[in-house]
């Protein structure tokens, strides 16, 4: 696109053309701004406009009502909080104000460097014992161990991260070929439907220990490939966030327009092709519905399978300091609240951002 | 360099997983790990907390740890069959003493009328449960249930609970083998509770009272909810605490990992004890670290220290609260382990009448001071330990010893005449049929 504008010096851009260009910015705006909306940046789209040269105040008016009240609404819960807290006397001492927990927070992002530094040392030890071992007898067998300390704050994160990916990954290879089945036959289900309304309340504390059982009996190996508790988290993820994908597949699926399935007929479509050019296109609005609402479900499930089951992960950092009743424990576990709420958020707008990028659907 | 008689003890399995409930006497784990004790014997240990005292136990069984912080019950009850059936020994009794119980504020505000004052105007220690029978009594005739708890039906604190309950003339409830909730014929109802909830389940109001380990006593007094009416050590002087129990399998299998475990675990009990307990304020901040007791070092200090806080302000010398070392604390004793028996039979755990020959049979193969001396000796061939700090010549039974609440005289050799001399408590033939007792 190489427009007369831009070869021309600056100089001579006239009012007319300065005007098409701000024009075609404020269509690239309007382009994203859906995109920036889903991804929590809709300040940004005001900002922008402002910056492109369009009347100021309405722009001012929609950062208002967009950010502006938004974050008046967290900065009032905010004082709230951190009035009302210190009248909650508990036995660890008063509840935690936002700047306790504020403060807490920074404890523990230190932590986690202090515990990298003993990491180090770790090694560095190991590694003049394994030369002192060699030293003496060339033939020693010889090896690096990972670390045996304990995990920091942010190790959980990313453990609870990967359990419940793991989990919903696999609830997703089930729920959505099992809902494409049930949404094109009648009989599969009516055949399902029994079973998805008795397990679908189920809660993930009363299938924790069967699971556990059966993967203690069933997953045994000298060197397993996944830690034991990891494989326990990901599996009480995984029954207990299906559902909503299944239900919404098969429903999503039973609702395609018929004149679409008539056009498969017609044309003589294989099932497979079927499947792939009608099916699940049409369906994919719905799919993803379900898609989002299995993580969520499944991530608030993970802590509480963590948390029972005492399964690496935030869960087990937030019983732990329950234990630990000290007197910075209830802080600590506020910190691990706000943590697992913005994740969650967060897992959802990325949830969202697929569903837009996949379907162009505008309902969400 | 006599390496050839060094070779003898590599450990066969190095990366180990231990297990520990969040308490004071775990001590020698962190400090054997933080002071580098396992990795100069070649060991890379990682400590994980654990929820409760079964998930523990089931997780040594089935090889999820490699060994852990045990209640010396728990491998005698798993050996003879209580609960779990599996074989577990221990090379290593982890420490003396540590224990208290506590009651709720309300309860020993009524218990205190019936306790006497020394001239000081304080309260006369040890506090006998004569005083809590009155409260309970009262209980009774109200109709309203008395509940304690306690940290597992084979823990010593169960044991040490019903033995100044029963001193003081409360009937603490029996065990049978249809009815293993150990409340049949009990004046107080006696339930589970993981040690670091005790102070909040007391705060519900759902116990009134309850035997646990350090700090979940101190904490008690720091949050103004329980007063610790009094420690094990008033019950029995200087009594066997915690175990480090592996499972019979894993010691089969990896002889020299339990070897360097326990030479790793001695010096750190050495170290918890030198030079008068010089280094406690070290372990207690070590032990307040969230991944060990993670409870406020003050809290951990209280007891750690040589001191143990009654009543808030309360606070009283027990020098000997927690030891680690002296009196040869670390030997794993027969006699120990048979008196944990003694208790298993007195309040039905073990069902049936045991001959004396039993016990000791029992108590051997549990308790393995074989593997300790093993230990001990390389320890200080290698100049790391003292040879006087060990009973080379021990047969591993303690002299007899009166030194109990109730002044009964406990001798390991002779179980049976134990149990007779006991007034509360199955003995000779007796047995549990339905909720009764029966001879034979």
């Amino acid at each position: 696109m190489s427009t007369a504008s831009e070869v021309a010096p600056l100089a001579l851009t006239t009012d007319a053309e300065r005007a098409a260009r701000r024009q075609r910015w404020q269509m690239r705006i309007t382009r994203v701004a859906g995109f920036f909306n889903i991804l929590g940046l809709g300040f940004a789209v005001p900002l922008m406009r402002i910056a492109t040269g369009e009347s100021v105040k309405p722009q001012l008016k929609e950062l208002w009502t967009s950010t502006g009240i938004p974050l008046m609404a967290i900065a009032i819960f905010l004082v709230a909080w951190g009035f009302t807290a210190p009248l909650v006397n508990t036995s660890l001492g008063a509840l935690p104000g936002p700047a306790q927990v504020w403060q807490q927070a920074g404890v523990l992002w230190a932590d986690h460097f202090a515990e990298r530094a003993k990491e180090q040392a770790f090694n560095e030890r190991q590694q003049q014992r394994n030369a002192a071992l060699l030293a003496k007898d060339p033939s020693a067998e010889v090896r690096m161990r990972p670390y045996t300390g304990k995990p920091t704050f942010f190790d959980q994160i990313i453990t609870s991260l990967q359990t419940v990916f793991a989990g919903f990954l696999f609830g997703t290879l089930v729920a959505v070929p099992l809902g494409v089945v049930c949404g094109l036959s009648k009989t599969v289900n009516t055949a399902i439907n029994p079973l998805v309304q008795i397990f679908k309340p189920v809660s993930p504390l009363a299938w924790l220990p069967i699971v556990t059982m059966v993967v203690s009996a069933l997953y045994v190996s000298a060197d397993p490939l996944f830690a034991k508790s990891f494989v326990i988290s990901a599996i009480t993820v995984t029954l207990c966030s299906l559902w909503p994908t299944l239900i919404n597949t098969a429903v999503g699926v039973a609702s395609i327009d018929k004149d679409l399935i008539n056009v498969g007929r017609v044309l003589r479509l294989p099932w497979y092709t079927k499947v792939v050019k009608i099916v699940l296109p049409s369906s994919l609005p719905l799919i993803f519905t379900g898609l989002r609402l299995s993580l969520g479900v499944g991530w608030m499930v993970l802590i509480a399978a963590e948390m029972l089951a005492q399964n690496p992960g935030l869960g087990k950092f937030v019983w732990d300091e329950f234990q630990n009743g000290s007197s910075s424990s209830l802080a600590k576990i506020m910190v691990a609240v706000f943590t697992i709420g913005i994740i969650g958020f967060l897992l959802d707008r990325v949830m969202l951002a697929f569903q837009v990028a996949f379907t162009h659907s505008a309902t969400r | 360099m006599p390496h050839i008689a060094k070779a003898a003890i590599k450990p066969e399995k190095e990366d180990l997983k231990f297990g520990f409930i969040k308490l004071t006497d775990m001590a020698p784990i962190a400090i054997a790990k933080e002071l580098g004790f396992f990795e100069d014997e070649g060991l890379y240990v990682a400590a994980e907390p654990q929820a409760n005292w079964k998930v523990l136990l089931d997780r040594v069984i089935t090889g999820e740890l490699d060994g852990a912080h045990m209640l010396a019950g728990q491998p005698l009850g798993a050996t003879v069959g209580f609960g779990t059936k599996a074989h577990v020994i221990t090379p290593f009794s982890m420490d003396l003493n540590g224990n208290g119980i506590t009651v709720a504020k309300s309860v020993w505000e009524e218990m205190a009328k019936y306790i006497p004052k020394g001239p000081d105007g304080k309260f006369v220690h040890p506090i006998k449960a004569d005083a809590l029978k009155k409260v309970v009594d009262k209980f009774k005739a109200e109709g309203k249930p008395f509940n304690m708890a306690m940290v597992f039906p084979l823990s010593t604190h169960n044991y040490e609970l019903r033995y100044w309950l029963a001193s003081g003339g409360i009937h603490p409830g029996f065990y049978s083998p249809t009815d293993i909730s150990g409340q049949i014929l009990g004046d107080v109802l006696l339930s589970v509770t993981p040690p670091p909830q005790m102070p909040a389940t007391l705060e519900a109001g759902t116990i009134m009272g309850y035997c646990v380990g350090e700090p979940w006593n101190q904490q008690a007094v720091i949050k103004g909810i329980g007063v610790p009416v009094i420690t094990d050590y008033e019950i029995w002087k200087n009594n066997p605490e915690k175990v480090f129990g592996f499972s019979a399998d894993f010691q089969q299998k990896n002889p020299g990992t339990v070897l360097a475990a326990t030479k790793a675990l001695i010096r750190a009990g050495e170290w918890l004890d030198a030079n008068n307990n010089a280094n406690r304020m070290k372990a207690v901040e070590i032990l307040a670290k969230p991944e060990y007791v993670g409870a406020d070092a003050k809290v951990i200090a209280n007891s750690m220290t040589g001191t143990f806080e009654y009543e808030k302000g309360d606070k009283r010398e027990v020098p000997d609260f927690n030891v680690f070392f002296r009196y040869f604390a670390t030997y794993p004793y027969y006699s120990d382990a048979v008196w944990y028996l003694t208790q298993m039979r007195r309040w039905g755990q073990i069902p049936e009448a045991k001959s004396d020959a039993w016990f000791d049979e029992t108590a051997k193969k549990v308790y393995r001071p074989d593997l300790y001396l093993e230990a001990a000796k390389a320890l200080v061939a290698e100049g790391k330990a003292k040879k006087a700090d060990f009973p080379w010549d021990s047969n591993g039974y303690r002299a007899p010893t009166n030194e109990f609440i109730d002044g009964v005289t406990y001798d390991g050799k002779k179980p049976n005449a134990y149990l007779d001399s006991l007034t509360i408590g199955l003995k000779g033939d007796q047995k549990m049929s339905g909720a009764k007792v029966v001879a034979k």
